[in-house]
């Protein structure tokens, strides 16, 4: 049965898992069993080298000097955007706005909003399954305008209720934050539906992407989302790194961000006028390697193949479901018809701590704990989960080992 | 009069150095966790708490004389069985003595990783817990 799964369905992936030096080294002894990717993903060689060959050929300052260099690493600059604009299916360039990632995207907008927009009584619409830097800004946002943070149920599959989104969406409703693919979880959700319920009421809509992202084939245009955010080192790239995606009209709606260089047109000390998009929102010198460094982690993806990226991905899940659903009292969290290669679980009598320190004595990298996710722990009673999660350079084998170290782990445990 | 927290310390870096490989040493770890009832449920409340973001630790603390007799749980068992070999260490001790103690025992013995900040058992706010209450007792008799 097992074997036959494994022949039904040959991932093919060697070739591009030896494009990862790191997934070679060992750790506690044993060889290094990665399943810690929705934290963060490994680097490909292609990725590494390009933020290499960018400090050792092409570095100088971007948009501000008429020499040689810097033309150079501004039109490299430039071309990362034109990258991530494909990689989003954005309309425009200049709706990519360059950030640290994720977490800053969000910030920028719910900062942006409460100075603007947001007004006392108004409603921020969010979900229970939300990470933590897609709650805390809008309570913060909202502490600072007067408006209200409104949550919407997940269930007991970890799927939103989407009849609760319903009920609450309603004209006071400013702004709805939700995340595109739980990390904790795995549940993708229906963005698209969700963007368009919310825009009849006029209300603004962001996508955190951060778990989108790496795997592949986003598309804001189709989703019609105003805002979607992601984190380059999610999906095979740098650290630090990340893209906000705005639709044009809803960037220049908004006030400008921080202060600084780049990001002005002209300064007097009696008044400044402000850059257009997307220098608007990228004040100071901005991360050019990391900008770099994603593109290069987009096109390797792209190299790749979004398709076979989630076939992978997809084969791995089924697997690992599969294999681990022999553990003797596992429970899962995260079932959702639709959902990504994350596997959120617990086994009897076991607390995720003890699970996760011994098997990483075994050479296996996962997450315990609340993965950030603390409102959502709490709903399901729970201390916090043992999460594996699949990349594109995962094996059958990887999952085996996992398996096995669960098992025996279990047993000491008990 | 309790032995020094410098012989405790030999003493169980002794016992685990018997045991070998990792696997042995966490099965000691586990069954000194499973065994040990180590705080009166009514002192495992909020106020004794403390909050690591993986694991949770409730202490609780008597004074007797200049001495410190420490009670302590956590819902994870790896961390409850590395506290009990703290208590082993600090239990009855002089206030001043447990002050001073750098118990890098838990190092020696190869558990230095449960110590570091980033995993976030709780364990490090526990160590420094119950050196606040022995700096308190110091400082009520001195
Ligand atoms: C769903 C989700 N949102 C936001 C973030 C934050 O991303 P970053 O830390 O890269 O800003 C993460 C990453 O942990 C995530 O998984």
């Amino acid at each position: 049965m097992i074997e036959a799964v494994k022949e039904k369905t040959a991932l093919n992936n060697e070739a591009l898992r030896a494009e990862f030096s790191i997934l070679s080294r060992k750790v506690n002894g044993q060889p290094l069993v990665y399943l810690d990717n929705a934290a963060s993903s490994q680097k490909p060689d292609a990725v590494i080298e390009a933020i290499d060959r960018y400090y050792h050929n092409e570095h100088s300052n971007v948009h501000r000097g008429v020499h040689f260099l810097s033309q150079l690493a501004t039109e490299k600059f430039e071309a990362a955007r034109e990258t991530m604009r494909a990689f989003v299916n954005a309309a425009e360039t200049r709706e990519v706005i360059f950030t640290k990632g994720t977490t800053d995207g969000i910030n920028l907008v719910a900062n942006c909003m409460a100075r603007s927009v947001l007004r006392p009584g108004d409603e921020i619409l969010i979900s229970e399954m939300e990470h933590h830097s897609n709650i805390v800004p809008w309570q913060m946002a909202a502490e600072q305008s007067g408006a209200i943070l409104v949550v919407v149920d997940t269930d007991a599959s970890g799927q939103l209720v989407m009849e609760d989104f319903y009920a609450k969406l309603n004209k006071r409703t400013k702004m709805v934050s939700v995340v595109h693919i739980s990390n904790s979880l795995g549940t993708v959700n229906p963005v698209k539906e969700i963007a368009k319920a919310a825009h009849k009421f006029g209300a603004k809509v962001l996508v955190d992407g951060a778990q989108g992202a790496p795997h592949g084939h986003i598309d804001v245009r189709d989703i019609d989302c105003d805002f979607y955010t992601l984190s380059a080192h999610k999906m095979y790239g740098p650290t630090g790194m990340g893209i906000l995606y705005g639709k044009a009209a809803e960037l220049e709606a908004l006030p400008p961000y921080q202060g600084g260089g780049e990001m002005i047109k002209d300064v007097t000390f009696e008044k400044t006028t402000y850059n257009e998009l997307p220098f608007k929102f990228e004040a100071g010198t901005p991360n050019i390697a990391g900008a770099i460094g994603m593109a290069a982690a987009a096109d390797w993806m792209a190299g790749v193949g979004h398709d076979k990226i989630r076939t992978i991905e997809k084969n791995l899940l089924e697997y690992a479901t599969e294999q681990l659903s022999e553990v003797e009292g596992i429970r899962f969290f995260g079932t959702a018809e639709e959902k990504t290669s994350v596997i959120s679980f617990l086994v009897d009598g076991t607390h995720p701590y003890d699970m996760g320190a011994i098997i990483d004595k075994m050479g296996v990298a996962v997450r315990t704990g609340h993965h950030c996710t603390q409102p959502l722990m709490a709903k399901y009673g729970i201390p916090g989960t043992v999460r594996a999660s699949f990349a594109v350079y995962n094996t059958y084998e990887d999952i085996d080992t996992l398996t096995a170290a669960v098992k025996r782990a279990a047993k000491m445990l008990k | 009069m309790a032995e020094k927290i410098a012989d405790i310390e030999a003493e169980i870096e002794s016992e685990f150095e018997m045991l070998g490989e990792w696997m042995d040493k966490y099965e000691h770890l586990i069954d000194l966790g499973k065994s040990l009832p180590l705080i009166d449920e009514a002192h495992k409340v909020d106020e004794n708490l403390i909050k690591g973001c993986q694991s949770r630790v409730w202490l609780h603390a008597d004074a007797n004389n200049s001495t410190v007799k420490y009670t302590a749980d956590s819902d994870a068992v790896i961390t409850k069985g590395i506290i009990a070999l703290m208590i082993r260490v600090l239990n009855n001790q002089p206030a001043e003595e447990i002050v001073k103690a750098d118990l890098g025992f838990i190092d020696r013995i190869g558990l230095r990783e449960h110590l570091s900040p980033t995993r976030s058992n709780g364990l490090v706010s526990m160590i420094k817990q119950m050196k606040y209450y022995a700096l308190a007792l110091q400082a009520k008799h001195s």
